[in-house]
């Protein structure tokens, strides 16, 4: 295909450079670990500031084939190169994963251990190369190296029993993926010899071997991203991970799983596809956003619901890319470009907001030592930096104009609104049931973002901990405050953006689709809907400055503070000089009115009340419980089939002589046969 | 020509919403305490309590923090730039362009999430509950809206309330039942919105039946004048919504001269008086019902917006 656009070797000896330097990183920390922290933080933040000036410049510059490398595996040398698409991901990953290592930088100190040292650098490079290569050996060679650091670093602190538990599901759910792609890259190449992705595209998949490919893509890939049903593991293991690595995880690779899931299915798979392989995907992203973001509302501790709201988010992603998808199908080239331009926008988005939001509950780990949502309160006051980067993360997740996510969830809603265009009946009532669940995510997901903010820093402190917080100065606050300001300019200027990912919306959409842009603002079509951020940022400043102008005109009243009335608040108790605690809403408590509403038919959410007898002066208490539906509906009837089989295989040792001897003969008859067979056809 | 003309509406119809929006919560009030065989207050007893609020000192709770002074700023910023978009009496006003329909719920989201925020400020247990209960009930009126907007988009090619309007005024569309169908969900959502009965009361002050009175608990002086003032903006901003979509007659078309715009006023008045004393109606005749009772409305909104869409795609084949 002519208009893919590769990038000049200079850029990438640059990028190979840079991933030799994360190697030499690894060797740092695995030598003098005990030193070499800050280095090491440093080395990687240099690095992947690198990693974005080689990725604007591969998204500016024109084409020029790929590099071939002098190593690889016995058939012949691996390949790299940057096309559109790999290099905004390879963007996505170097404003995350910078911004986590300056933050590592703020709080790792002299002391980290060596195990989470030495595999950073390498998730770090093996996320780059994942993206860099262009053979499919070296894209699965990326691959798995980056479940494997990624294990090593949620194993990382193994001294806690939930975090050895996640680390053993994780560690299921990645085999489970390479089990599902390994076989991909079977089903597309023609020989071993032609696993470069220039010979994969000259013979695209047909009939029922690409339907088996995109079954095992979404599989594979999804399991990685955390698209439901195979999300189980994320909001464990994403938690475990220390917080910077929490943030990479949750920004970068989860965008890296959808990296592959693209070039596969949009790129290797050919230019055309039939309509309904939009429909698994769009399914599938509906049913992660909806339960990601109704998961982030009853969850009590700041990590595990951001983990959730990640789920919610490669939810929106996947739906547009099930829309391209469809669009492509339906030969509607326009609008492909539109939901590509959806995609890729929340990519970038997501993958800055996240990483603020779990820098920013990193923070709050180590100012308040607390992750849970009933430990904090009040952090506003001795924590006002992050706060306030905070919010603007959270108003981002929650979609809020004119922060990043709502330019990009704008984008995805009007394309959801075009998907009636493709003209199947069972498509278009597809698409507006699938236009209703991401309104509703988005609003379930402004809900979690209240319920995460108002918990954390609004109110009052709920435990001495969270009053004798302070706010660590430097790297930590550099990375916060820069992050936020991406999110603010992205969100005001979607338009530039979209045109540096022209490179990636060609090459989705099928190669003729160009996003409709209007001056510095983003347009659903010709004479369709149109969005100026900035114009809609200067008005809401305007408006702002206006009636605080015409109210100061009048004569500044000021205020005088007081106990708060909250009609007849009872003045506390010496004891307890924050007031007391039971008087502010709880985690569980902010939770309840979507618990009932939703949760108890999507998440099996119950309440306990146990209310004691008139005149027992005993408390009453309230338990609540809810459940994500993958453990009951698929990884215990998993479990149980796993014991089964165990149970099977285990009489296999109760076999006499004969039985042994007649077991292995028919195997090598079997298997003999097989091989006739194949021979012969 | 046409710009002069749009920049005038536009100015226009900024006064008109600054000074009504007041004045039509005054009417509503009125209507209903007639309704209910009382006097009623005075229809600009709203005017009078937002100059005596001006007026007053704030007090502010001790525990709260800096979101209690900026978020009302924030919220009628925001109800205030989503009003200025729909058009009233005229169309093709100088911010048209920018009148898309999902960046008005946009900004109603965060009007809302900056009052929530507000709410969970000062740390009381009634600010939490008025949170909660007014984000999870956004988690059901946001998809509804969203819904009409694609009803409209479908028949309208666009989410412009402009456009939307101008197709609509066109007579082109005809009477669908889709359209009523959207008609008869953006009530329920508005009624939601604006914290009406049944889902609300805004007369309220017992406590634990309160959803918007009690994030603003806190506020006093200047600060619960912003935040009743952008309530009395989010109820003029729905209504003419409202009137605007469904009852285009009377609106002045692009570039048309003063006389037409007094038809338009004269319309869109009307529009208003006969949607405010509809929801006074309503109002008088209902009961609020329970909280978890509200799913089940804003979900019969929802089932019915993508029921409208359905019927679009059966009987109109856009195949």
């Amino acid at each position: 295909m002519g208009d893919h656009r590769a990038t000049p070797p200079a850029v990438l000896t640059a990028l190979l450079t840079l991933l030799a330097a994360l190697l030499a990183l690894a060797a740092v920390g695995a030598v003098r670990a005990s030193r070499t922290a800050g280095v090491v933080h440093a080395g990687t933040a240099a690095v992947c500031g690198g990693f974005c000036a080689v990725a604007v410049l591969a998204l500016v510059l024109p084409a020029a084939p790929a590099l071939a490398l002098p190593f690889g595996p016995f058939w012949g040398p691996s390949m790299v190169a940057l096309d559109g698409l790999s290099a905004w991901f390879l963007l996505i990953l170097g404003l995350s994963g910078g911004a986590s290592s300056l933050a590592a930088l703020g709080y790792g100190g002299g002391a980290m251990p060596a195990r989470l040292l030495v595999p950073w650098p390498l998730f770090l490079a093996a996320m780059a190369l994942t993206l860099a290569a262009a053979d499919a050996f070296t894209l699965l060679l990326g691959f798995e190296a980056m479940s494997l650091a990624s294990w090593a670093l949620v194993a990382a602190e193994h001294d806690r029993a939930e975090n050895r538990r996640a680390a053993r599901l994780y560690l299921v759910f990645a085999i489970f993926a390479a089990a599902c792609l390994i076989p991909v890259v079977g089903l597309l190449a023609i020989g071993p010899e032609a696993v470069g992705f220039a010979a994969l595209r000259e013979t695209p998949p047909e009939g029922l071997r690409a339907t088996l490919i995109l079954g095992l893509v979404l599989a594979g890939a999804g399991a990685k991203a955390g698209l439901v049903p195979f999300h189980a593991w994320l909001p464990l293991a994403h938690p475990a991970a220390p917080s910077h690595v929490s943030a990479v995880m949750s920004g970068a690779m989860t965008k890296v799983a959808l990296y592959v899931m693209a070039r596969v299915l949009f790129d290797l798979c050919g230019p055309a596809q039939p309509l309904w392989w939009g429909a698994p995907l769009l399914a599938l992203g509906a049913a992660s956003a909806l339960l990601g973001a109704l998961r982030a509302n009853m969850e009590e501790d700041s990590k595990v619901l951001l983990a959730c709201s990640t789920i919610e988010n490669i939810g929106l992603i996947v739906m547009a890319m099930g829309l391209v998808l469809a669009f492509r199908g339906a030969d509607l080239a326009p609008l492909a470009a539109l939901a590509a331009g959806a995609a890729l926008l929340h990519a970038l988005n997501h993958g800055v907001f996240k990483t603020l939001l779990f820098l920013g509950a990193g923070a709050v780990l180590h100012a308040a030592l607390t992750r849970r949502l009933d430990s904090m309160g009040g952090l506003i006051r001795p924590m006002p930096w992050t706060a306030a980067a905070v919010m603007v993360g959270a108003g981002a997740a929650a979609a809020l104009p004119p922060l990043s996510g709502f330019a990009s969830e704008w984008l995805l809603l009007q394309s959801l609104l075009a998907g009636w265009r493709t003209g199947a009946l069972g498509f278009q009532i597809t698409v507006a049931a699938a236009t209703a669940i991401a309104a509703l995510s988005a609003a379930l997901a402004a809900a979690a973002m209240v319920r995460f903010v108002g918990m954390a820093f609004l109110g009052r402190p709920r435990t001495p901990r969270a009053a004798g917080a302070s706010e660590h100065p430097g790297a930590e606050r550099i990375a916060l405050v820069g992050l936020a300001a991406l999110t603010v300019a992205f969100g005001i200027l979607p338009a530039p953006l979209l045109d540096l990912a022209a490179g990636g919306v060609r090459l989705l959409s099928g190669g003729a689709g160009r996003p409709v842009m209007a001056a510095l603002g983003l347009a659903a079509g010709d004479g369709a809907a149109r969005l100026w951020p900035a114009g809609v940022f200067l008005l809401l400043a305007l408006i702002a400055g206006a009636v605080v102008v015409a109210l100061r005109a009048r004569g500044a009243r000021g205020f005088t503070t007081g106990p708060a009335w909250a009609c007849g608040f009872m003045a506390p108790p010496p004891h307890l000089p924050f007031g007391d605690p039971l008087t502010q809403p709880s985690a569980a408590g902010l939770a309840q009115p979507l618990r009932r509403m939703l949760g108890g038919a999507l998440l099996g959410a119950e309440e306990r009340v146990t209310m004691p007898d008139p005149g027992d002066p005993r408390a009453a208490t309230i338990a609540t419980c809810a459940e994500d539906p993958a453990f009951p509906y698929l990884l215990a009837p998993l479990a149980r089939l796993r014991d089964a089989l165990a149970g099977t295989a285990e009489r296999l040792r109760d076999l006499s002589i004969r039985q042994c001897l007649m077991l292995s003969f028919s195997l090598l008859i079997a298997m003999l046969a097989l091989v006739a067979v194949l021979e012969r056809g | 020509m046409e710009t002069l003309a749009g920049i005038l509406t536009q100015l226009l119809h900024m006064a008109l919403i600054l000074a009504g929006a007041p004045l039509l919560l005054g009417l509503i009030r009125l209507a209903k305490a007639r309704l209910m065989g009382r006097r009623g207050p005075h229809p600009l007893q709203p005017w009078r309590d937002l100059r005596k609020l001006l007026g007053k000192r704030a007090v502010v709770a001790e525990t709260a923090s800096a979101v209690t002074h900026v978020a009302p700023f924030v919220a009628v910023a925001s109800a205030l730039l989503a009003a200025f978009l729909i058009p009233s009496f005229a169309r093709g006003m100088v911010l048209a362009p920018l009148a898309d329909l999902l960046l008005i719920a946009g900004l109603l989201a965060l009007g809302r999430v900056a009052m929530a925020l507000a709410g969970l400020d000062a740390g009381t247990p009634f600010g939490g509950l008025g949170a909660a209960r007014e984000m999870a009930f956004a988690a059901f009126a946001e998809p509804a809206l969203i819904l009409a907007a694609l009803t409209f988009s479908i028949i309208a090619g666009t989410t412009n309330v402009d456009a939307i309007a101008g197709s609509f005024q066109d007579g082109a569309v005809g009477v669908r039942v889709s359209l009523a169908l959207t008609f008869i969900a953006m009530l329920a959502v508005a009624v939601s919105e604006n914290a009406r009965i049944p889902v609300d009361n805004p007369s309220t002050h017992l406590e634990l039946t309160m959803v918007h009175e009690a994030m603003i608990l806190e506020a006093s002086g200047e600060q619960l004048a912003l935040w009743d003032y952008q309530s009395a903006l989010r109820l003029m901003l729905w209504l003419s919504l409202i009137a605007t979509i469904f009852f285009p007659v009377g609106l002045a078309s692009p570039g048309s001269g003063p006389l037409s715009w007094l038809v338009g006023i004269a319309a869109f008045a009307t529009k208003l008086a006969a949607l405010g004393f509809a929801l006074a109606v309503f109002e008088s005749a209902l009961a609020k019902m329970r909280v978890f009772r509200v799913p089940e409305f804003l979900g019969a909104a929802l089932l019915l917006g993508l029921l409208a869409a359905v019927f679009l795609f059966l009987s109109t084949g856009f195949a």
